[in-house]
């Protein structure tokens, strides 16, 4: 069984030396900057349903992560992480999906999450990490999951989810439902090893897998020139044996058309695909960091002229499918669910403390539950110093 | 009833196992056609077809990646990892994910199908990367099982119940004994439980407790130790975690004493945890300090395997201390 790129087939006399740059990779865009559409570029198949629910999406992504961030300036929450700049890359992928497919997140992709229908209540629950959160308070802010809604759980490793979801997409294709997988991941993640792994595992046991990285240029504070010397990611799909796309990330009718088709090629093929999404992301990497300290004012100036909402607002405007005074009028909607469900979750009480020791296994073993007893019986003694749990420990 | 080595019942509970439910899979370096390196999954891939049984690239992050993802969509994927000394680049996906999959997701999700398999432990020449015993590092992350056979019946029925656990479980197989263990194996389906010791020779002087290989050494101490008049109470721990905390704790508290036999280097072994708990347990029921014969904490020598190993001789010598404390 050889391969098909055999490499002693084509012998030849004299040395080459291929550079590094061989492969470079178009960025492939359909609005532009003002939210024209490029001369001869063919948008995609979406209807005034369709579009306009996106951009309520992004309206709310935009609303909740201003919100949010503030939330976490005063106190009311321990840490955010925003997408500003970001929204049209994972929401105009979401859209491209199969209610189905599954989604593995990074953790900038609350866009996806809102587009499936995470509800404005479920953010605040597992932002405030209260009992009604489906993770049970057990992860820090935006670590988001819903098995309703096909979206796994998010996990601080990076690039961890990148392997599990070409497992995960080996086994849709086992259950031949017609099912995919769509993993998001930035262009630092790509560093890890699990990229590596999970690409090529993917290539080589052909499952159904969109590779989907938002390159929003910066890790943290380390911008990308100093997180890879080639062309940016995409080129690396061709060392894998694997298609790949590069799309402007900010344009959400390319980012849905690209999708469109890398899903068509997943599904129909059984063949991954890598997309890179050009983006920037225009917030700091969380609330923990401070962009000022490792870039220029002119260069987030320039990206805040290339962002993605301006221009699909105004693509709307024009196709006449909203107006400024309905734009502006969701936005301030938005606002009161979400200033709404935040006071409300902020008052929900803390899981009780019997949850500390369930999911660990499927049943706690008995270590836990003397581990459990021996805490309560600590928490009944101190009770002042536990004030979020001693009020249920009777 | 059938002979099996300890690999036959391995390549039998896998075959029971995929005979049973389509949706176990098994997949790692080189167990497709060729079978493994040491053929515990011989024949499988002719049986089952090459998308259930099949060779992964040599990427052992990618591996346990891969087998979280096939497990968090519901299946069963069994993972080989070529040798216990290997594993370190799954660390990872072991520790941060299999680990905390259910309870990071409030029970959203979880990887429950899960189970990796890798040989581990000395005594075939392997020097220091195909000889050492790494059950210790697994067994301080919550949410693994860990499990361990000391013969081919004992292989089979807890691997049998490791691939349907509801939860991911590490198995460790003594690859000393592939080949040399053998005995009557049921051909058939059958489980053993998890998370429970076993008491396998009953004695009223000293507990002497080991685990997978070490049971087998364990057993020629204490044959030596009876020769002295010595009534010995030998437990397989057969699960490292969670551990049977209450069969050990019995039998010391009726022997008084405690040695524990382990492969693994001395400082922070398994043997670590269970010497502190059952001190804390049966501290009033002890004669002697719990005394234990480990491996030297040095990496696996080659040329000086025998001098570095906890044999007989060294375990028979613990013997002796406790009793003569």
């Amino acid at each position: 069984m050889a391969n098909k790129a055999a490499t002693t087939n084509n012998i030849v006399t004299q040395l080459e030396v291929i550079p590094g740059d061989a492969i470079k990779i178009p960025t492939f865009q359909l609005l532009k900057e003002d939210g024209t559409v490029n001369k001869g570029a063919k948008l995609p198949e979406i209807d005034k349903e369709l579009a306009l629910k996106m951009f309520s999406t992004m309206q709310f992504i935009r609303l909740l992560d201003e919100r949010m961030f503030a939330a976490q300036r005063q106190g009311r929450i321990s840490f955010y992480l925003s997408s500003l700049g970001e929204e049209a890359a994972s929401i105009g992928s979401a859209a491209a999906l199969k209610f189905e497919d599954m989604i593995m997140g990074q953790y900038r992709e609350q866009g996806a999450l809102a587009y499936r229908g995470f509800t404005v209540e479920q953010f605040m629950d597992q932002l405030f990490s209260n009992e009604k959160d489906l993770g049970k308070g057990r992860q820090m802010p935006v670590h988001y999951g819903c098995a309703a809604l096909n979206f796994m759980t998010i996990s601080s490793p990076l690039g961890t989810q990148i392997p599990q979801a070409t497992g995960y997409a080996y086994g849709q294709k086992q259950d031949g439902k017609g099912e995919c997988t769509l993993v998001y991941f930035g262009e630092g993640a790509a560093s890890e090893g699990d990229f590596h792994a999970g690409l090529n595992m993917a290539a080589v046991s052909k499952v159904p897998v969109i590779f989907f990285c938002r390159n929003n240029r910066y890790a943290i504070s380390t911008p990308s020139t100093e997180q890879f010397a080639g062309d940016g990611i995409a080129p690396r799909a061709a060392g894998y044996g694997m298609k790949a796309i590069r799309v402007d990330g900010n344009d959400i009718f390319a980012v849905y058309a690209a999708t469109k088709e890398a899903r068509r090629i997943a599904v129909e093929e059984n063949e991954p695909v890598l997309i890179e999404a050009m983006s920037y992301r225009m917030a700091g990497h969380s609330t923990s960091d401070d962009p000022t300290g490792y870039r220029t004012k002119e260069e987030e100036e320039e990206w805040r002229g290339k962002e993605p909402m301006i221009r699909f607002r105004n693509w709307l405007i024009k196709k006449g499918w909203i107006t400024e005074e309905e734009a502006d009028a969701q936005m301030a909607e938005h606002k009161k669910a979400v200033l709404a469900e935040l006071k409300k979750a902020e008052q929900v009480p803390a899981p009780h403390v019997d949850e500390i020791i369930e999911d660990v296994y499927d049943t706690p073993p008995e270590h836990l539950k003397k581990q459990l007893e021996a805490l309560k019986e600590h928490i009944r003694k101190y009770p002042e110093a536990y004030p979020a749990t001693s009020k249920g420990v009777k | 009833m059938a002979k099996m080595n300890l690999l036959q019942a391995i390549n039998s509970a896998l075959d029971v196992a995929m005979a049973k439910n389509n949706k176990v899979c098994i997949f790692g370096e080189d167990v497709g056609h060729f079978g493994g390196v040491f053929r515990a999954t011989s024949g499988l891939q002719e049986k089952y077809g090459r998308d259930r049984c099949f060779n992964t690239p040599l990427v052992e992050q990618g591996i346990a990646g891969f087998a979280n993802g096939l497990a968090a969509q519901g299946g069963f994927p069994i993972a080989e990892i070529q040798f216990g000394d290997y594993i370190f680049p799954a660390f990872d996906q072991i520790v941060n994910e299999t680990a905390k999959f259910r309870y990071r997701s409030g029970n959203e999700f979880n990887v429950g199908g899960l189970t990796i398999r890798t040989p581990y432990g000395g005594g075939i020449h392997g020097g220091h990367y195909h000889s050492q015993s790494p059950e210790a590092y697994f067994a301080h992350t919550p949410g693994l099982k860990i499990v361990v056979p000391r013969n081919p019946y004992q292989a089979k029925g807890l691997l049998l119940s490791s691939i349907f656990d509801p939860n991911p479980v590490l198995f460790m197989e003594p690859k000393r004994l592939y080949r040399a263990a053998v005995g009557d194996v049921p051909e058939e389906e059958y489980t053993l439980p998890l998370g429970k010791a076993e008491v396998v020779k009953e004695g009223t002087d000293v507990t002497v407790l080991g685990w997978g290989a070490q049971v087998e050494v364990i057993e020629k101490a204490v044959e030596m130790a009876e020769k002295d008049g010595v009534s010995a109470e030998i437990i397989d721990l057969r699960s490292i975690l969670p551990w049977d905390v209450e069969t050990v704790a019995k039998s010391v508290m009726k022997t008084g004493r405690l040695v524990i036999s382990q492969e693994a280097p001395h400082t922070m072994a398994f043997g670590s945890e269970v010497a502190a708990t059952i001190q804390d347990q049966c501290f009033l029921y002890l004669e002697a300090p719990i005394m234990r014969a480990s491996g030297l904490d040095t990496p696996y020598p080659l040329a000086h395997e025998k001098e570095y190993f906890s044999d007989h001789l060294k375990t028979y010598e613990a013997i002796k201390r406790s009793l003569n404390y």
